[in-house]
């Protein structure tokens, strides 16, 4: 034990390691970090492409009602969908999906196919 | 004396996985085991063989929580070798330093973990406190903590800039300091540290080869021998030294790992100081066909990817073995004869990932 003293009396008098979420602020995610998908439906041209390459199975275009189901639950955040969606309709943020109370799929309705 | 058998997991405090070891007693030593596996499998190579093959790398990255840069690592290796394709040399250096800092990571949990079985409570908690450092700098440069998502089929998705290197290599000096302040001292001084370690579990080096051990248990024993040596990814250019202790007990394994912590921060350096600019992913076309062998230096020891392709999206087959299940068999010559109080830090000296062993 000798040699951990001056560690744990030095860590009396700091300030803790740990954060008291949620009553603190968490620090800010850095830039690179994968958080929330956005899906810009003006873009979109159903066409399918990240339904075809998403590993986890998180998203479905549905081409007959123009529609985009995505699952955040099932989402590995691996942005592959971003990398190639060839109208760059779908984005991703760095800040992390908040902790929610339900599971459930997010629908969009794209807007491009229609016109 | 009546013998009598004491099961031992699958769900036990310091296990952070289930393995169940039936230890047969004789009072409180211990003169029989036999390891049980089988409570974590998740048939990813059967799954393997329905995905794609762009997104098994997703998939292999989720056989091992804290080594899955390697598995990934490994499978684009072996996809690339069937397809005949040669990633871009700064990929390579990319894929050597996110994979140098897997180690420290996975060696610095480690440690804590072993901390931890011996009740060392405060060394557990400073040492998973420096682990922060390597977890922020793999979120800085992949954008994730733990499973990076950045190798990929013929190259890395990422790139780390000069900005970046220049954080890498303060945190990585404030992370020595650390080390060189508080938790190596305490490894190499502390008495109660010796006498729950020294002497523990000894594996004799020819015990070692003879029953396949790999890894840090394997140089622990004094061979020589690392994957690293091959020179896969970038390890040619960077230069590699395996790291060997020769008396082959738990805490030659802990000094081990202690070193290649150390030697793994300069690996990670060196890989970026040497990286040179230009492509980090070349494009991948067609669909592999043909089989391939790749092999990776893990934390743990080697692992070794197989895949067979038929000339369509799917594999037909991709076979993982990992290096705790080669090293699981030393268990039957490293418990029998110690104390049963012993048993959970001769377990941890392997660094048991269980999930690895059962896919």
């Amino acid at each position: 034990m000798p040699w951990m003293f001056p560690t744990v009396i030095k860590n009396l008098f700091t300030r803790p390691a740990t954060r008291r979420y949620p009553f603190f602020d968490i620090r800010e995610p850095f830039p690179e970090a994968r958080g929330r998908l956005y899906f810009d439906t003006n873009k979109c041209d159903l066409c399918g492409d990240c339904a075809r390459v998403c590993p986890a199975d998180a998203l479905l275009v549905d081409t007959e009602g123009q529609e985009i189901h995505y699952d955040p639950f099932k989402c590995i955040y691996c942005a592959t969908c971003v990398q190639t969606c060839l109208q760059f309709a779908i984005s991703m943020d760095n800040h992390y999906m908040p902790p929610a109370y339900q599971k459930g799929e997010e629908t969009y309705r794209a807007q491009a196919a229609k016109a | 004396m009546a013998r009598t058998v004491v099961p031992f997991g699958p769900q036990h405090p310091v296990l952070p996985e289930p393995i169940q070891l039936k230890l047969e007693c004789e009072d409180e030593r211990v003169v029989g085991v036999l390891p049980v596996i089988g409570y974590v499998h998740r048939g990813i190579e059967k799954a393997a063989e329905l995905n794609g093959f762009r997104q098994n790398v997703f998939l292999c990255e989720r056989v091992c929580g804290i080594c899955s840069f390697m598995h990934a690592l490994t499978y684009c290796q072996a996809i690339e070798k069937v397809m005949g394709v040669e990633a871009p040399s700064r990929a390579r250096f990319l894929r050597t330093a996110w994979a140098e800092l897997s180690r420290v990571h996975s060696h610095l949990l480690w440690l804590g973990l072993l901390a931890d079985a011996f009740g060392f409570e405060s060394l557990f908690m400073q040492i998973w406190r420096a682990r922060e450092i390597i977890m922020d700098l793999s979120e800085m440069t992949s954008g994730h903590r733990v499973i990076q998502s950045t190798s990929t089929v013929g190259g890395v998705r990422r790139d780390i800039n000069s900005e970046m290197v220049r954080r890498i290599e303060a945190d990585l000096s404030r992370l020595k300091e650390i080390m060189d302040t508080t938790i190596r001292p305490v490894i190499l001084n502390d008495p109660t540290i010796k006498r729950r370690t020294v002497g523990k579990g000894v594996l004799s080096k020819e015990q070692a080869q003879s029953l396949g051990a790999v890894g840090p248990t394997l140089r622990g024993s004094g061979v020589a021998l690392d994957v690293r040596m091959t020179g896969y990814a970038a390890y040619k250019e960077t230069g590699f030294e395996p790291v060997v202790e020769t008396a082959g007990d738990s805490y030659a394994r802990t000094l081990v790992r202690l070193r290649e912590i150390y030697q793994s921060m300069e690996l990670v350096l060196t890989a970026l100081s040497m990286m040179p600019q230009g492509e980090i992913e070349v494009r991948v076309d067609g669909w592999p066909k043909g089989e391939a062998i790749s092999r990776a230096e893990q934390p743990r020891g080697e692992l070794i990817y197989y895949v067979k392709g038929n000339g369509t999206n799917n594999l037909e087959r991709l076979k993982i073995r990992t290096p705790t299940f080669a090293n699981i068999p030393t268990l039957l010559v490293m418990i029998p004869g110690c104390e049963l109080a012993d048993v959970p830090v001769i377990t941890l000296s392997i660094d048991p990932c269980i999930s690895c062993t059962e896919r």
